[in-house]
């Protein structure tokens, strides 16, 4: 993907000015609501971030996996959720630009950045259990170019709002439940029926209703790669590292309200640690290692993602596995020391220390892909991972 | 009588690839994982087959492609020193 053509400096920084003049103005009713943010998503599409992913040689930004990631992790800190959307948004993007290569699917990313679409995902499956590898619903090619299918989603997020749902399928009617297709199905071709509401207790922005999907496209617009060798070589990495960043930026933000409660605090008595401090410097430790492990996975991925048998690579899996499970702990454990610096100040709704939202928000990372299913997943592979 | 390395091999594939379709129809080269088997059952296939071999597979052999055909299986477990003529003189 040749050089980032933004610095992690320059994203972080515009991330902020949008995180402050947009994000933040709108999180709470967001939040409250539990609405579409709407109006960062705009202000993204004024950046043109949503095709911060494609290549510049197909309009886009060409900004690599890294700064994608400081652009999640910086907003994350001012809207979760809106953050969340466009991480999910990127995870899409990054299974079109690394595995679309005919010239239609490389038109399609031409129209992503040109008109600024906006992707979400149906992976999941009513009666699979949350294995993104394994589909009931299948492609029905109609004889010309067209194909339809129709698929019981538990969740799509912010599906009533998204420009196209990549959605995975069995190749065709007779193909096994491993045999998987991912295909962009745009929505003036897409019904969706709402099985489930979203009333939850964080994340509530991201509208990740259930619905029942019947979708009509153009069978062109299905990816070039089986859907299992897009999950390992991009989908599965992507989201576990532009995650995991999401979560550093929340338990960054959390980090930093304790310790500005904790430089107020001794403002007022120079000269006398304030009580919360020792606790501050425990959550330092934490905080660091967290930073420390999402950048080593990102350096590893962006070193090997165009080597397929690398990516496939029981070592490899079982880390990027790991990562998904240390960050979404991580992230709670930061709140929650926190919460115990700031005390009732954080505990309180409506002081600049309030920590509730990122709470809720924080619960919601190890049950988004539970952390049981991809610990089933890495004992799993444990069985087969050798010394090296 | 001793059962040829690929029948075995096909009788551990019944028992464990979990296989959408009767492994007796599926030519030696035929794909295992177009024939249904996830991810999760080649890992269990090769704990068996490592079983049954008393032997274990090395790092440069743990990858897709080494478990995606009864030929392939066959073919690693040569490498490893397991075929008839070893099977039989055992």
């Amino acid at each position: 993907m040749g050089k980032p053509t933004m610095s992690v400096e320059d994203a972080t920084a515009l991330a902020h000015r949008i995180g402050r003049e947009v994000a933040a103005i709108h999180a709470a009713d967001v939040d409250v609501q539990a609405r579409f943010p709407k109006e960062t998503i705009d202000a993204f599409r004024a950046e043109e971030l949503l095709g911060a992913l494609i290549p510049t040689e197909l309009g886009g930004l060409g900004h690599d996996l890294r700064t994608a990631a400081a652009v999640v992790r910086t907003v994350g800190r001012y809207c979760a959720s809106s953050a969340m959307i466009l991480a999910m948004h990127h995870i899409q993007v990054a299974c079109l630009v690394r595995h679309g290569r005919s010239e239609k699917l490389r038109n399609y990313a031409r129209r992503v950045a040109a008109d600024q679409l906006l992707l979400a995902s149906a992976t999941t499956e009513i009666g699979i259990g949350g294995n993104t590898r394994s589909s009931t619903c299948f492609v029905e090619r109609d004889g010309a170019d067209g194909f339809t299918l129709t698929k019981q989603a538990p969740v799509i997020s912010y599906g009533e709002y998204a420009d196209a749902i990549f959605t995975t399928a069995r190749r065709d009617v007779d193909s096994p439940p491993s045999d998987q297709v991912l295909a962009v199905c745009e929505t003036p071709g897409v019904t969706l029926t709402p099985l489930t509401g979203w009333d939850t207790l964080g994340f509530r922005g991201t509208c990740s209703l259930g619905f029942t999907l019947e979708a009509s496209g153009d069978a062109a617009l299905i990816l070039d790669d089986p859907f299992g060798d897009i999950s390992a070589q991009t989908m599965l990495p992507t989201a576990h590292l532009l995650w995991s960043s999401l979560w550093l930026g929340l338990a960054e933000e959390a980090s930093w309200r304790a310790q500005r409660f904790v430089q107020k605090a001794a403002r007022k008595d120079p000269g006398t640690l304030p009580p919360g401090a020792i606790r501050l410097a425990a959550l330092m430790v934490t905080r660091q290692e967290f930073a420390a492990t999402v950048d080593s996975l990102m350096t590893r991925y962006l070193s090997i993602m165009d080597d397929p048998e690398a990516t496939s690579a029981v070592d490899f899996m079982v880390a990027i596995n790991t990562l998904k499970i240390s960050a979404s702990t991580e992230f709670v454990d930061v709140v929650n020391q926190a919460m115990l610096i700031c005390g009732i100040q954080g505990y309180r709704e409506d002081t600049e220390y309030s920590l509730g939202r990122i709470l809720r928000d924080a619960h919601g990372a190890a049950v988004m892909v539970n952390n049981d299913r991809i610990a089933g997943n890495t004992a799993q592979l444990a069985l087969m991972q050798r010394e090296i | 009588m001793t059962q040829s390395v690929t029948d075995t091999i096909r009788g551990l594939l019944a028992e464990h690839a979990r296989l959408g379709v009767d492994v007796a129809s599926l030519s030696d080269t035929d794909d295992l994982y177009g024939a249904g088997m996830t991810s999760h059952a080649s890992v269990t296939v090769m704990l068996a087959c490592e079983d049954e071999w008393d032997l274990e597979f090395p790092q440069q052999m743990l990858k897709k492609s080494t478990f995606a055909s009864v030929a392939n299986i066959r073919d690693a477990l040569g490498e490893l020193g397991v075929d008839d003529a070893s099977v039989a003189s055992a």
